[in-house]
């Protein structure tokens, strides 16, 4: 699995850190860091549930 | 409880219908799956409608919410362009604009909401802000350089105001309330999104009435406000807040109040689910119903919808958060903030634009507002989750 960021979208709600922390931080400005570009199977779902959930949908993933 | 349905209806193609029908999906759903639109737009999303669209620095293509390829893997068979004008709860139908019907055998209502309106605004040059394609007519109004007046200073108007300002425009923002927002977050946070927009130039006129418009052949000219002073205007949003998209629904039965009225699992009827800016619902996590005109919202009531039309029941009794941009600040916010709650400082400080408030209700904390402050709040959240108790004293 990959997952991307659009930081040009991202309003920084800090959802996808509330469901998925080892996988996304926030920067000073609240825009979504991903930290793990590749997360392991075990964190699919999620990081699936972080997408679902962003409220700009600003995060991809690919795989 | 009754078997998963083989045919779920959706009604309202926006951020909560589409997000259900995704869900379903998601969670094994393989029926027939239809999303009624009354629009002719394939679904898009809203928030960036008054901010990047009206800016110009999103081209509106971005704003939809799946591409057409990725609509069509969903295999959802979109019904466009069609209101729907009317429930049959008995037969399971759904009536549309064009005189047809759509048996059902779940139904999900997610028809939003619609722009309140003031008397005498039928005028050109008078705008209001919902669907894509008012964002664009007022985009297009906004570049012809005019003297702008918001009528409304909520979310929408005051994220407007700020947009127009930004693009060198002379801006009023009037609404009757004496600061701005302050429905939405009390007395003392509305002062300071006021000093925000004055410090930009925008021109405040709060506590103040609109008595009326003054036109000239058809066309808006000014605006008069209740203490007799009349605005210049060639460009006038009206943005005093909306209503339930719930007409189409009298008299089929469903409970209707302040939006169609749903249990805490988002049901309206047997086999009926509402979700959305239209549904109105017990939160258990509050102890009040609610209905909601965020965001996030949209999204976490669509996932809860589907989980129960799949079998998989809970109460929805999420911590609702939302958020606005204006200017190069954002205000972000989780759970409640009722009149008279107190507001207490967790972190940073106004005076410099930079903080994090708890809102207490007999010193519990029902809601935390972050003014770009955005990390400290979502730690802040926990506050609200576990209804913290803070004393006057910490």
């Amino acid at each position: 699995m990959k997952v991307i960021v659009d930081k040009d979208a991202c309003v920084g709600s800090g959802q996808c850190v509330l469901a998925a922390e080892d996988v996304f931080d926030q920067d000073d400005d609240g825009i979504a860091v991903l930290l793990q570009e590749n997360p392991s199977e075990e964190r699919a779902e999620d990081v699936r549930q972080a997408a679902a959930v962003c409220p700009a949908l600003a995060i991809r993933i690919e795989g | 409880m009754s078997a998963t349905p083989e045919n779920v209806v959706i009604v309202g193609a926006s951020a909560t219908g589409l997000t259900t029908a995704q869900h379903l999906r998601r969670q094994g759903y393989e029926g027939k799956l239809t999303l009624v639109g009354d629009e002719e737009h394939l679904p898009y999303d809203r928030p960036p409608l008054s901010k990047q669209v009206l800016a110009g620095t999103w081209e509106p293509e971005r704003v939809l919410l799946r591409s057409e390829d990725a609509l069509a893997e969903l295999d959802v068979t979109l019904v466009l362009g069609q209101p729907a004008t009317g429930l049959d709860l008995g037969a399971k139908e759904l009536s549309l604009g064009d005189g047809t019907a759509l048996g059902y055998d779940a139904l999900v209502v997610a028809t939003g909401v619609t722009p309140r309106d003031l008397p005498g605004t039928d005028l050109d040059g008078v705008h209001r802000l919902r669907t894509l394609d008012d964002a664009l007519a007022l985009r297009a109004a906004l570049l012809a350089g005019p003297k702008v007046v918001v009528v409304g200073a909520g979310f929408l108007g005051a994220e407007v105001a700020a947009v127009a300002r930004e693009m060198g425009l002379e801006v009023t923002l009037v609404d009757p309330l004496p600061v701005p927002m302050l429905r939405q977050f009390g007395p003392q946070v509305g002062e300071l999104v006021g000093a925000m927009h004055r410090d930009h130039g925008t021109v405040l006129r709060c506590g103040t009435e609109v008595a009326g418009f003054r036109s000239s052949g058809g066309r808006v000219t000014g605006v008069e406000l209740g203490d007799g002073s009349v605005l210049d205007a060639d460009v006038v949003l009206v943005a005093v807040g909306s209503v339930p998209a719930t007409g189409w629904l009298e008299g089929s039965g469903l409970p209707l109040g302040n939006g169609v009225e749903c249990t805490d699992h988002c049901r309206a009827a047997p086999d009926v689910y509402a979700g959305g800016d239209v549904a109105s619902w017990y939160n258990p996590h509050f102890g009040t119903r609610m209905r909601l005109e965020h965001r996030m919202n949209a999204t976490e009531q669509a996932m809860a919808i589907a989980s129960a039309i799949v079998g998989d029941e809970r109460p929805f009794a999420p911590i609702p958060y939302f958020w606005t941009d204006q200017y190069d600040t954002k205000l972000q916010a989780y759970g409640t903030f009722p009149d008279g709650a107190r507001v207490q400082v967790l972190d940073g400080d106004p005076d410099e634009r930079a903080f994090v408030a708890a809102y207490l209700v007999d010193d519990v904390v029902v809601g935390v507002l972050g003014w770009n402050h955005p990390r400290t709040l979502r730690e802040a959240r926990k506050l609200v989750v576990d209804r913290a108790s803070l004393d006057v004293a910490s």
